[in-house]
């Protein structure tokens, strides 16, 4: 069974099987586990490694949104047997958007976008000057904390009621999921879309919670950062698919 | 003077929920992968069993099971395929050994993501608990493959219903598990290897378990897209998949009670089952890749520290593992040349394929060539190595009838196409995680596993196995088509039936043979003879620590490397290997 | 060791070529026109593939026995790798693979790239849960329409296609349950499918072809000898997959025109 020891110690190099004369293996100074040398956590290295894993983890994101595309122009350009005739149609029927709705999101999420980038430099900030407020004595004003995330949340829950409405307008004009390939088209897409924002208004509250949980100021900015990354890609993804829907009807 | 450093390791975690339930450590993660991986294969195996009495014997009544009907027997071969490609193959290997030493071998104290990996795990758990739900509901008989409107339709026929939409499931939530597995071995490559560890000085196994993950990382998402268009189509009645206008008509046993073709089967229109085609084979075949891989790297481990000789043509094994993952995303129409896709993508698609030979070629030549002018140790784990490679040549060298369009007129959906993969991901990728568990064995556990019980259980399952799979060709070029739960039918198989019953003869044998090396690994652990810290004399990273690794693996340290992966033999050098870590005195590679 | 892996090894390879070269089992004789080509660059294929697996399956076993570690006597050539060697087996490998490939491209292209010739034999296949049904179109060369709705399987041959005997195309249509040709002239065979995936597998003509429900795909072959021939289904479709299968009768074109008309004359 592999023990799980906990070391904290100076240890002597130990010798080797079949050794005999050879100089001792080298062993280097800290890395790989995020800690600088004098022990406190190196946030700097946890920052680039988590923008790294989220670099990494929107790939699979966006390979699943290159499937959907994919499917839609094959399917869009496919012609389907008609059995009546034995011969091949094209039956693609453009979906009725409501894309004065669709554009009042857009701008809602573009906004909520600004949002957040101000609440991910807010807290950059806050990263930064924390060990000169650790300093007793040195103060540096009460700053003013607009509440930049709270008002991106609430912008992204905008969005998502805005997405539902739309869905109830398109229903009301008589495209339902299964009316026809572009109307399966117009949900899957959208709610695809959906469902990864409200992964990121999860997250959110999630960094929400941590501040309230007293967590050091430079863990909670990692969480915010990756956050707010991450909820750009949302928002360009979102324009992406507007586009793709409005354009290749 | 080797440098000392104190340095805060991670603190352990106490109480045995954290320690073995819910852990963190990279090392106890990769095991609980093994152990579910273990679990899997003696399934898998069991239902591979099943099939192949069935086949000799169709109508003898079995214990427990009674009279196989002909949707048991697909029930089957659906499970065992889904079972074996997802919770063996791309579970084993990667999730299994990749966690467990991807950290130690690059230098580092764990993965970048812990708890990412911890809930990697659990998902994977989750997905197989899922699919083992199937099974009591009636499980799905279309196929690993899942072809619509098959597996689209939920009147196509028995298990179609409910067991279909649990076995999508299943298979989504292995999709997210494994990318979340591969988010970390990416990260954890890239941004956590010890000073000195160039990614040109990785062990080969290193760079198979990167290699994968970026071909999961890839490939997994459109399966999930796939999966998702499926559910809709099933359950939601939209149509991506399903044309208009079908008529079920024809199977007049099932549903009980007949089919009445005014119900909902009308309302699909317009869907492409070849849509479905290209989204699964588009993951479908780098798939197959997952589960290679690591295996190739492994075995290249393997090659160089049993013969004592560094690997041959390490450069061109990097960017031959390189090659195969990119060429791999370009050749997924050479499962669907009969499909109905065009001649002309056909065409395309068969040149990339064999294309993608060339690369496979020249690692068997360079593992070849590193046991030349060698000096091959014959432990378990070499032995193993040895058979990947003649397995990978067997099962490789059926490839380019397969990949000919024209060849494959008379190849396509027979025994011979089960008799080539299975050669490669049932046999030589089994090789792989077999050699890695002998290899690994005494630094996991701190015992070495019996010599004799392995070397019974290496002949055995060699023989076996080629026993088993080599003859699937001919019945392919006979005309045996595949998946098919009887041969009693199509006259012209009834010539055939003798060669099927000696494979399923060789098919118990070999199966029986599993169980020395389940006894082997369990008894070891336990019994086995005290294992030192580097019993093989080996190279990389895992050999300089303690056995078992401590939670951090280098106790407080991080080595700095100075060498190569595989300096065996250096002329000069006081001993034949010298480990990566080893000050820089000899010539440094 | 050494000793007993080489053995194994390459009494593996022995047995395994053996029957290759024996052809103990083996493609059915070929009764299509396209057959020989095919078999043609089968047999290429496989005795460069059966070189290479000889050489390297040889190799393997040899080298692992001549080199194995015999103490003091054993010397190991310490290197890693040879370039010159890479870059050669590469460009060879590559060669042999693409040019293989490249050979037989012609064969699929005469096969697949071209539709049938005029005057070919109209034959529309079609595949359901679990058998096949063959319509010929008649003296008009027009399939009459079919309906989804009128299909019924239990009734056999006209109803099992669904066809509206409404339409005056669907007169002179005569349903089958075995495939009749008339020998040495090419058909002109449109497959289609009425619920999921099958596909139409007649080993004796090189044949195989997928029937996917909603398309209509059409494919050519020439048969050049008359005899019964087996049809199998080769695309998992259901329960029923292992006994979905048919039968190809190749006659002369007096007995096919025989049979056609009296199959026309049951239908008044």
């Amino acid at each position: 069974m592999a023990t799980l020891s906990s070391t904290v110690s100076v240890k002597v190099p130990q010798t080797r099987q079949g050794g005999g004369g050879s100089t001792p293996p080298t062993f280097g100074g800290g890395g790989g586990d995020g800690r600088g040398g004098n022990g406190s956590p190196d946030y700097g290295e946890r920052l680039r490694r988590a923008r790294l894993g989220l670099a990494v983890g929107l790939t699979p994101v966006i390979m699943l949104f290159v499937s959907f595309t994919s499917a839609y122009i094959v399917r869009q350009g496919l012609p389907t047997l008609d059995l009546r005739t034995n011969t091949y149609v094209h039956d693609w029927l453009p979906v009725n958007l409501p894309w004065v709705l669709l554009l009042i999101n857009t701008v809602i999420l573009v906004v909520s976008s600004v949002t957040m980038e101000l609440a991910r430099r807010q807290i950059t900030r806050q990263a930064a000057l924390a060990p000169v407020t650790s300093i007793p004595g040195v103060s540096l004003g009460e700053e003013k904390k607009f509440p930049w995330l709270g008002i991106t949340v609430v912008l992204g829950l905008g969005f998502l009621t805005g997405q539902w409405m739309a869905w109830r307008e398109l229903a009301a004009r008589g495209f339902y999921v299964a009316t026809s390939a572009s109307s399966s088209f117009v949900y899957l897409l959208t709610a695809m879309h959906a469902i990864h924002l409200a992964g990121g208004i999860l997250a959110l509250l999630y960094s929400a919670v941590t501040s309230l949980l007293r967590k050091p100021v430079e863990a909670r900015r990692i969480v915010v950062d990756i956050t707010a990354w991450y909820w750009h890609f949302m928002a360009l993804l979102w324009i992406y698919i507007f586009a793709l829907l409005e354009i290749a009807r | 003077m080797a440098s000392t450093e104190i340095v805060h390791a991670h603190a352990a975690p106490q109480g045995f929920i954290r320690k073995y339930i819910f852990s963190l450590d990279h090392k106890i993660i990769g095991l609980q992968y093994y152990f579910l991986a273990l679990i899997a294969v003696f399934l898998g195996m069991g239902l591979s069993l099943l099939m192949r009495i069935h086949l000799i014997w169709p109508t003898a009544s079995l214990p427990i099971f009674g009279d196989i009907k002909p949707e048991t027997y697909l029930m089957f071969v659906t499970m065992h395929g889904t079972i074996m490609v997802f919770f063996v193959l791309t579970t084993a290997p990667q999730g299994g050994f990749g966690n467990y030493f991807l950290p130690i071998q690059i230098g580092a104290p764990d993965m970048a993501f812990p708890t990412l990996n911890m809930l990697s795990f659990w998902t994977t758990f989750v997905a197989f608990v899922v699919l083992i739900a199937a099974f009591f509901v009636g499980a799905p008989l279309h196929g690993w493959t899942g072809y619509a409107p098959l597996s689209a339709v939920p009147s196509s026929g028995p298990g179609e219903g409910l067991g279909a939409d649990l076995w999508i499931t299943s298979i989504a939530l292995f999709c997210a598990a494994s990318l979340m597995g591969a988010l970390n071995f990416i990260t954890t490559t890239l941004d956590m290897r010890a000073k000195g560890m160039s990614m040109m000085r990785m062990p080969l196994t290193c760079w198979a378990w990167f290699i994968t993950a970026i071909l999961g990382l890839l490939a997994f998402g459109v399966l999930a897209a796939g999966g998702i268009l499926l559910l809709m189509d099933r359950n939601l009645g939209t149509s991506f998949f399903v044309p208009g206008g079908l008529n079920f008509t024809g199977q007049t046993s099932f549903p009980p009670g007949g089919f009445s073709p005014s119900t909902d089967l009308v309302k699909h229109n317009g869907g492409s089952p070849l849509l479905w085609q290209h989204l699964f084979w588009f993951f479908g075949h780098p798939e197959v890749y997952i589960a290679i891989v690591p295996g190739m790297g492994v075995a290249s481990q393997l090659l160089s520290t049993f013969s004592r000789k560094p690997i041959f043509g390490y450069r061109a094994m990097v960017y031959a593992m390189l090659a195969i993952g990119i060429l791999g995303f370009v050749v997924w129409g050479h499962h669907m040349f009969m499909s109905g896709m065009s001649p002309y993508s056909a065409f395309a698609f068969s040149i990339m394929t064999m294309a993608i030979g060339v690369p496979s070629a020249i690692k068997t030549f360079n593992w070849i060539g590193t046991i030349y002018k060698g000096r091959v140790r014959f432990h378990t784990p070499m032995l193993f190595a040895i058979g990947f490679v003649s397995l990978f040549v067997s099962g490789g060298l059926s490839g380019p009838f397969l990949a000919q369009p024209v060849i494959d007129i008379p190849l396509h959906d027979t025994a011979y196409v089960p008799g080539h993969f299975h050669l490669i991901m049932g046999v030589a990728a089994i090789f792989g995680i077999f050699a890695a568990t002998y290899y690994w064995f005494p630094k996991m556990f701190g015992h070495m596993m019996n010599e004799t019980l392995g070397r019974w259980h290496f002949f055995i399952t060699l023989v076996g196995t080629y026993s088993i799979f080599m003859p699937m060709h001919y019945l392919g070029m006979a005309g045996q088509p595949r998946r098919y739960s009887q041969l009693t039918e199509v006259a012209y198989l009834h010539p055939l039936i003798p060669l099927n019953r000696f494979i399923t003869y060789a098919a118990i044998v070999t199966i029986a043979g599993q169980f020395i090396f389940l006894f082997n690994l369990f008894w070891s652990m336990a019994k086995g003879k005290k294992a030192a810290d580097n019993p093989w004399e080996a190279t990389t990273l895992e050999w300089t620590t303690a056995t078992p690794p401590p939670h951090d693996n280098f106790g407080g340290r991080t080595p700095v490397v100075n060498h190569g992966p595989y300096e065996y033999s250096v002329p000069g050098a006081p001993r034949d290997y010298i480990m990566q870590n080893d000050p820089a005195t000899a010539p440094v590679h | 060791m050494g000793l007993a892996l080489l053995a194994i090894i390459w009494l593996i390879t022995f047995f395994s070529t053996y029957f290759f070269v024996a052809k103990t089992w083996w493609l059915p004789v070929g009764a299509s026109a396209a057959a020989p080509w095919i078999d043609h660059q089968f047999a290429l294929t496989y005795v460069l593939m059966g070189i290479v697996f000889v050489a390297a399956q040889g190799s393997l076993g040899l080298f692992v026995w001549q080199y194995r570690d015999r103490g003091s006597a054993s010397q190991v050539h310490y290197s890693h790798g040879n370039t010159t060697l890479e870059v050669l087996w590469t460009v060879l490998t590559g060669v042999l693979f693409i040019g293989l490939n490249l050979m037989g491209s012609s064969v699929w292209a005469s096969e697949r790239f071209e539709p049938a010739g005029p005057g070919a034999v109209q034959v529309e296949a079609s595949g359901l849960q679990f058998a096949w049904y063959f319509r010929y179109p008649g003296a008009d060369g027009k399939y009459g329409r079919t309906k989804p709705e009128l299909m019924d399987a239990s009734a056999g041959g006209e109803a099992a296609v669904g066809l509206d005997t409404g339409d005056a195309a669907s007169k002179d249509d005569v349903v089958s349950g075995t495939m009749y040709l008339p020998v040495n002239r090419e058909v002109d065979l449109a497959l289609r499918a009425q619920d999921v995936i099958h596909s139409l597998f007649i080993p004796a003509m090189r044949f195989k072809q997928d029937a996917v429900p909603g398309l209509i795909i059409h494919m050519h072959f020439k048969p050049v000898q008359t005899g019964d021939y087996e049809i199998a289904c080769a695309e998992l479709c259901g329960l029923g997959h292992y006994k979905m299968h048919g039968m190809l009768k190749v006659v002369s074109q007096e007995e096919f025109d025989k049979w056609l008309a009296s199959k026309e004359a049951e239908k008044q």
